[in-house]
């Protein structure tokens, strides 16, 4: 298997916290590869590493050592400016608790992240195109009578869907989702999980972190983090 | 753009920044009505003296006055350039009593010549009765034959209950003795040995108000060539004690005193061999703002006692914004850390919290400006309604010359003001924004789990 068909590739992985007077060690030298169009599911118990993982693999934090590919180049050799665009073009973030800004309406709360990554005068070239994209997305996850709401008129199975649509607005190649339905009653958490089902098998590449193997059940691959460390991995295919 | 909207949806939706306006808008509408006022008053105190004064004066502090001015006023006259009008002045100090009475008072006196004195300052615009024809001020209009002075309005007229003058339609017929020690061109006393002083009965013929109260309490004006004989100036060389001088409209204050200056330096030089040159040496040439100085220098220490005050009223208000700021972006810290997460920079963070600041500041001036503005369009009328009610009058009209309360704004002031409160919040919000900017997403995110 050659280089290419991995979209993300972490290599001996550690971070540790200082925690008081005391440091703690949370990631003691982790290998992850993740190809593309996969479904991965980090497992583990609380306090096991794997959102710090998670937000390590999507640059929002860095390792104290070793390495994180994302399809092939080193992001530890990024600039802050061209982790933000990794951040805005390439991965999309979806949160426990949603993550959503209460001042802006569902519609903008999707469309933000492109609004994010340009200029005035490029928003206003690309403002069509974003709310036309934002929208689509909406029917697609059925808010389309949602999107004047504001996120706290939604339930929480909504807003999940609304996040999830925020993470997609700008197609990114990677959907990093951090206990997903860790905030939702089983039906909803469901619901959503089929979404990513779905995304996946439309060739999106999600990598999700959980601490219930049921809902690890649901994607391609899982792999479990005790103790800093990967200690197994499974693969629903074999 | 999201910068904007946001910057805009906090602005509406949090309640505290509505606080923060207040705070700003009420900063500008004190600075505003404080400055305002402040400023009208020692620039409606700075005319009044350019009014009684002239653009420059070439005089003595000496009583025995200078001679051979009718040289030099004839000189000043031929520099077409830059001098448009001259009057020779007399100043001295008389007794002043009543006819028919033993009472008397000390006053300063001015001899002029109303027509030429009214070209060079606005002696004719502070005359009750006879502005239209400043030439008659001197003739009383009860018998034009009699001999005429003009009194300081506090001299002349009593106050109503409202510390308003109380004018008749004409002057009433009164007659006062002035009584002056003619002095020689020595200093000596010209009558020595004989009655000492000299004394002539001169008829109230008008009053003037220049709004100056220590010229309206206590001079009185009266024709030019009585004044010289009263206090001794009349000899054969005769003498003043000031010539004022007015400049053409296109000239320069310090350039014209300065032409003024070079010509009273070469006539000195020219007059070096004459009897009485001595009395040359101590006229001094000066503007109307240093012949003034001892007056409008308090005012503008006032002045600037006042903006260094309203200095630290902007301070506090940098606080006011600063201690906002904190507290907004405390609870903002979950969009800050949602934004990073979406790629958006420290800089843009930093931009969100200025644009919002900026928001607060130009909200709060442009309400604090709008109050400030129709605070003083009715400031008098409030003051008025103020006295008639309670009695309170913000100024004593008896210490103070004013009319009514300045309250013309300046465009200037009042956007220096503006934006000093837009740049106060700008720079309150500075250092909260700059910490929001660099907190770190993940440490924001990880709500209630370490991770």
């Amino acid at each position: 298997m050659s280089d290419n068909d991995f979209i993300l590739k972490a290599e001996g992985i550690h971070k540790s916290y200082r925690m008081g007077a005391t440091r703690v060690t949370v990631l003691k030298g982790v290998d992850l590869a993740v190809k593309k169009g996969e479904f991965v599911a980090i497992v583990g118990a609380s306090g096991s590493g794997k959102s710090t993982l998670l937000h390590i693999l999507g640059a929002l934090d860095k390792p104290d050592k070793g390495l994180v590919k994302f399809e092939g180049r080193d992001l530890s050799r990024h600039s802050s400016g061209e982790l933000n665009r990794f951040r805005n073009k390439m991965v999309g973030f979806v949160f426990q608790f949603y993550h959503l800004l209460d001042e802006l309406s569902v519609l903008e709360n999707v469309f933000l992240p492109v609004m994010a990554g340009k200029s005035i005068v490029g928003w206003f070239g690309s403002r069509r195109w974003a709310k036309n994209r934002a929208k689509e997305l909406l029917e697609q996850f059925g808010l389309s009578q949602r999107t004047k709401h504001k996120p706290y008129q939604l339930s929480g199975g909504e807003r999940q869907r609304v996040a999830i649509g925020r993470a997609l607005m700008n197609e990114p190649r990677l959907l990093l989702a951090d206990e997903p339905t860790g905030n939702l009653d089983s039906a909803t958490g469901n619901g959503i999980l089929e979404v990513l089902e779905k995304l996946n098998s439309l060739g999106q590449t999600i990598v999700m972190v959980t601490h219930d193997e049921r809902i690890a059940q649901r994607a391609g691959r899982i792999v479990t983090l005790v103790d800093g460390k990967i200690e197994h991995k499974s693969c629903k295919d074999l | 753009m999201h910068k904007i909207i946001l910057a805009f949806r906090y602005f509406l939706k949090r309640r505290i920044t509505h606080f923060a306006v207040l705070a700003v808008a009420l900063c500008v509408f004190i600075v505003v009505v404080v400055m305002t006022v402040m400023t009208g008053l020692v620039g409606d105190f700075k005319q009044k003296n350019y009014n009684f004064v002239g653009d420059c004066v070439v005089g003595t502090e000496s009583l025995v006055g200078f001679a051979y001015y009718e040289e030099f006023v004839n000189i000043l006259q031929q520099q077409n350039d830059f001098v448009q009008a001259v009057s020779p002045v007399i100043k001295s100090y008389a007794l002043l009593s009543p006819k028919g009475s033993k009472q008397n008072r000390g006053l300063e006196i001015m001899g002029i010549d109303p027509v030429r004195h009214s070209w060079v300052t606005g002696f004719g615009k502070t005359l009750q009765y006879r502005t239209s024809d400043v030439s008659r001020a001197f003739e009383p209009s009860y018998d034009p034959n009699l001999l005429g002075c003009v009194l300081g309005i506090d001299i002349a007229l009593s106050r109503d209950a409202n510390n308003r003058y109380f004018f008749t339609s004409s002057p009433m017929r009164a007659a006062f003795s002035i009584s002056c020690f003619p002095l020689t061109s020595r200093g000596a006393l010209l009558k020595a040995g004989t009655g000492l002083v000299n004394t002539k009965t001169f008829y109230y013929s008008d009053v003037s108000q220049s709004g100056l109260a220590r010229v309206d309490s206590s001079l009185v004006y009266l024709p030019f060539e009585q004044a010289q004989e009263l206090c001794g100036m009349d000899r054969s060389v005769k003498r003043v004690s000031a010539l004022h001088i007015k400049f053409k409209p296109d000239v320069k204050l310090q350039a014209g005193c300065e032409k003024v200056d070079l010509l009273w330096k070469k006539f000195k030089q020219d007059k070096a061999d004459e009897r009485q040159a001595y009395l040359l040496d101590t006229v001094n040439v000066q503007s109307w703002k240093d012949y003034r100085r001892s007056s409008i220098a308090p005012m503008e220490n006032e002045q600037t006692e006042l903006i260094v005050m309203f200095a630290f009223v902007g301070i506090t208000n940098v606080f006011i914004v600063l201690v906002v700021f904190y507290m907004i972006i405390s609870h903002k810290t979950k969009d800050i850390g949602i934004l990073k997460s979406i790629g958006v920079s420290n800089t843009d963070i930093l931009e969100l919290f200025s644009i919002f600041a900026f928001l607060v500041g130009f909200l709060g001036s442009c309400i604090g400006l709008l109050g400030g503005w129709v605070f003083l369009l009715k400031i008098n009328r409030i003051e008025a309604w103020l006295f008639e009610h309670f009695g309170f009058q913000l100024w004593d009209r008896t210490m103070y010359a004013i009319e009514d309360i300045p309250n013309r704004m300046n465009p200037k002031v009042l956007l220096i003001i503006a934006l000093s409160a837009i740049v106060a919040c700008l720079a309150g919000a500075l250092i909260p924004s700059g910490q929001a900017a660099k907190q770190k997403p993940v440490e924001i995110l990880q709500v209630n789990q370490f991770y």
